[in-house]
């Protein structure tokens, strides 16, 4: 049982990470992966909303939607995630100013970040449980807290580089999140036989 | 004139505004699906199908839709029809359906989509959304088909599943895995640049984060700070 759930987080952080496996949130990737603390914030923010919208809708498919209204799953999650967004953001601003303050800006970002709604439909998918579902989403955004802060220390590093002119700005980005997801992809299968 | 208007908007979808290889936009549907031709073609024509039936519709209810509240009626408009297309395909399409998986249902978080919503359809009449729906729809076919190409003729040396006798022997496998898609993309962008160069370049004033729908929402903090450190990183270079 235990061995199951930490397969599950660790395949999210490291086997099957959500930005440099299965290409979901590259937007912010690109975007807010600048600067270290940045990246940090945004990082921090998807796995808070991430844990939160699959609190909420593991709930709503399996006993609303299911076994009738399955193919309402679409528009049903990117509601709730996008109410829900806008609901955490509120609670914050309200509650805990120092943390609104801090993570604020990302959170309208991530209503439309696809590895929110990716995660909570991979999750039905799966057909994980409640704890399953739960783990399965920390592991994604640990992973992607993960990708974002060591891209952003990369980025820092090529700033400084000579690149060609056709190459500025976006291709060496690109480039770069591929020799990342090349360091990733050496992780496949270490997992499963780690707790073997 | 009219006509030549219409052309214009046309070919500025695929052409000059191309969603994928100008605006970066759509990036992980393009990097996603670009592991095959088949898939490609699927996908550019599933979320084209989404994007014209979501141009149209927004627009013709642009006048009704009130300012404040127009994202989350813009969401609901373009999951429904995605969800149609989801339907349509699992009954008639299983296996694209099967081979497409969580993307297909992601094409409403698909930045492209969107974006023309916010940018195109609720500014423009009826008609003039739907060309250009049509032309983003067919540019981002366009570039999904140019990556899938060489990725899949490179990395599993065959053609929309076709095997290519000559290149049985020089695959490059990882092309066609996750790391190659990051780097053929951003190949092509790099190759698209310099084609544009000489005609005074590409007009891209920053990152993904100009064309995201949302950005009005975050007051474009997060997104002026990102402006500015590409604009640091431009004067520095």
């Amino acid at each position: 049982m235990l061995k199951e759930l930490i397969l599950i987080l660790m395949a999210g952080v490291l086997v099957n990470n959500y930005v440099l496996q299965q290409f979901l949130g590259i937007c912010p990737f690109l975007g807010v992966s600048k600067k270290v603390n940045q990246a940090t914030g945004m990082g921090v923010a998807v796995i808070f909303v991430m844990l939160c919208a699959t609190a909420v809708t593991w709930p709503i498919y399996h006993y609303i939607l299911s076994p009738n209204f399955t193919y309402l799953q679409t528009i049903v999650f990117i509601l709730v995630i996008a109410a829900l967004v806008q609901f955490v953001e509120i609670v914050l601003k309200k509650f805990i100013p120092a943390l609104h303050k801090s993570l604020g800006v990302y959170l309208p970002l991530i209503t439309t970040n696809c590895a929110v709604l990716g995660v909570t439909i991979n999750n039905i998918t799966a057909e994980y449980s409640f704890l399953q579902s739960m783990i399965s989403s920390l592991g994604v955004g640990l992973g992607f807290l993960l990708a974002m802060v060591l891209f952003a220390g990369v980025r820092s590093r090529m700033e400084g580089g000579d690149t060609p002119k056709a190459f500025k700005g976006i291709p060496i980005t690109l480039i770069a999140a591929s020799i990342v997801a090349l360091a990733f992809f050496g992780f496949a299968g270490v997992v499963e036989n780690l707790l073997t | 004139m009219t006509i030549n208007k219409k052309l214009m908007i046309l070919l500025r979808g695929i052409i000059m505004d191309n969603p994928v290889l100008i605006l970066i936009l759509g990036t992980c549907p393009t990097l996603a699906t670009s592991t095959s031709v088949i898939s490609a073609f699927s996908m550019g024509l599933a979320a084209t199908a989404v994007l014209i039936g979501s141009n149209v519709v927004i627009s013709a209810l642009r006048k009704i839709i009130p300012e404040v509240v127009r994202i989350p009626c813009y969401i609901v408009i373009i999951a429904t029809f995605v969800t149609l297309v989801q339907m349509l395909l699992q009954a008639f399409l299983p296996s694209i359906y099967d081979m497409l998986g969580v993307y297909l249902a992601l094409i409403v978080v698909n930045c492209i989509i969107l974006g023309r919503a916010e940018m195109f359809a609720r500014k423009n009449n009826v008609l003039d959304s739907a060309i250009d729906g049509i032309g983003m729809g067919i540019g981002f076919l366009v570039a999904l088909l140019i990556i899938a190409t060489i990725r899949e003729v490179l990395g599993a040396g065959s053609f929309a599943g076709i095997e290519i006798a000559f290149m049985k022997d020089f695959k490059i496998p990882v092309l066609a895995q996750a790391p190659g898609g990051f780097l053929v993309y951003g190949i092509v962008v790099a190759i698209m640049n310099k084609l544009t160069e000489k005609r005074g370049g590409v007009k891209r004033k920053s990152f993904s984060c100009e064309g995201c729908p949302t950005a009005h929402l975050c007051n474009k903090s997060s997104c002026d700070e990102a402006n500015e450190a590409v604009k640091e990183g431009a004067e520095n270079a």
